[in-house]
């Protein structure tokens, strides 16, 4: 019965990591309803954010700022996000893809490529294929907070001040549902006027208080700071629903590993014990 | 009394988003009470409070310790900070963003291995694949 204990052995160490996979599904559930609350909570501000940005662009205002104003691309900026842990799916994986995709149209274009990478995962990707880049934040928790994102951002935004880019890219995750989260590319800079609507046709301008470019200095920088905060919860809420679906079939799989096993174990122990028989009864005979 | 929609959102949350019938602002050169119909006006806030006065005696108060105020003759934003943000804390956060990542990167030569790169990206999606077939299975 030395096959018997091998098989049985095989089932028990099955048997642990499907309770291993399904106490992580437990948790990702549990943490992905917390994080999708957050996702949800944090929305109006983007959107409001967004609402001024709009109505900024159509305000007839003597300062341009340098945020709106569209130059010669010969070098991006791109701030991506990924998860610091990974058996989350094929969240970062599909993530990568893209970015890979869009870093080789940029080469092919003659257009340099710098990167500002949030999450582990992506700085150890994009690190180890030799990628440039310039920034990156990792360990952002399951509750990441703006402040470990102003370096980034900042970083970025000085960049494009100085002229070192010429635009700003955020590439992250955007949840559609439990089941799908589609990895998106978003332009942040330069805001073109054109290619927003606000629904206002007449010419206006804003009372500004202290003066034009420091308000719109601060609320520009608020803005990309919004866009990017909101990736970054929404990528923590993509972590999570991608490692509980993940899981989920994990523990399926397993479950149908262990039905196999247990069918074989059976087979041979039954193979066993008709054998024995055999043999005991083809002896009796004989005597 | 005319009314002025007024929203006030933090990075983290919404905190208040209604009809009211003036809305009190610590605007950067001093206080400011907006009613209904107010002119076009932006300006960044000091750390205060914005005061909300609705069924025209009622006020309630609110926090900030900094933000954008935006005014659109019948809507008002307020993007409120609850964190204390100063310029040289910004600068500090790029400088170590920066940092970690020069740490992280030993070899700078900026050439993307796309051939590496697809490499290890086929080998997770073949495990991922795998998976999937197994699941069919």
């Amino acid at each position: 019965m030395a096959a018997g204990k091998e098989i049985r052995n095989q089932i028990a160490s099955v048997k642990n990591t499907q309770k291993i996979t399904r106490a992580m599904e437990m948790v990702a559930a549990s943490k992905m309803r917390k994080t999708k609350d957050r996702m949800t909570a944090t929305r109006p501000y983007a959107q409001k954010a967004a609402q001024i940005i709009r109505h900024i662009a159509h305000a007839n205002s003597e300062y341009q700022h340098p945020f709106m104003q569209a130059r010669e691309l010969r070098r991006v900026g791109v701030i991506l996000i990924s998860s610091d842990r990974g058996l989350c799916g094929g969240l970062n994986s599909n993530l990568f893809r893209l970015a890979l995709a869009r870093l080789r149209d940029w080469e092919h274009q003659g257009v340099e490529v710098d990167l500002c990478v949030v999450g582990q995962k992506a700085a150890a990707f994009f690190a180890q294929i030799g990628a440039r880049i310039i920034g990156q934040t990792t360990h952002l928790g399951d509750t990441p907070h703006l402040e470990d994102l102003i370096g980034v951002i900042k970083l970025m935004t000085d960049n494009y001040e100085q002229g070192n880019i010429d635009a700003l890219y955020l590439l992250s995750n955007v949840f559609v549902n439990t089941m799908t989260q589609r990895p998106t590319l978003e332009k942040m800079l330069p805001i073109k006027a054109e290619e927003l609507d606000a629904g206002m046709k007449h010419h206006w301008d804003y009372i500004y208080e202290p003066d034009a470019k420091e308000v719109l200095d601060e609320m520009l920088q608020r803005y990309v700071e919004a866009l990017v905060y909101q990736g970054a919860v929404e990528n923590v809420a993509c972590e999570q629903a991608a490692r509980m679906v993940a899981m989920k079939s994990a523990s399926d799989n397993a479950g149908t590993a262990i039905k196999e096993l247990q069918l074989i174990y059976n087979k041979t122990r039954q193979a066993a014990i008709t054998q024995e028989l055999a043999e005991i009864i083809a002896g009796a005979a004989a005597v | 009394m005319t009314t002025i929609h007024v929203d006030i959102v933090s990075a983290e949350r919404e905190i208040y988003s209604g009809l009211v019938d003036m809305v009190f602002a610590p605007a950067e050169l001093g206080e400011v009470g907006i009613g209904s119909h107010h002119a076009p006006f932006i300006s960044k806030m000091r750390p205060g409070e914005v005061r909300l006065k609705v069924n025209s005696h009622e006020e309630l108060p609110f926090f900030v310790s900094g933000g954008i105020l935006e005014v659109q003759p019948h809507v008002v934003t307020v993007l409120a900070d609850t964190a204390v943000r100063a310029h040289d804390i910004d600068e500090a956060a790029a400088l170590e963003a920066k940092h970690s990542a020069e740490e992280a990167l030993a070899d700078r030569s900026g050439k993307i291995d796309y051939a590496k790169a697809q490499a290890e990206l086929a080998q997770a999606m073949q495990q991922l694949r795998l998976l999937e077939k197994y699941r069919r299975k």
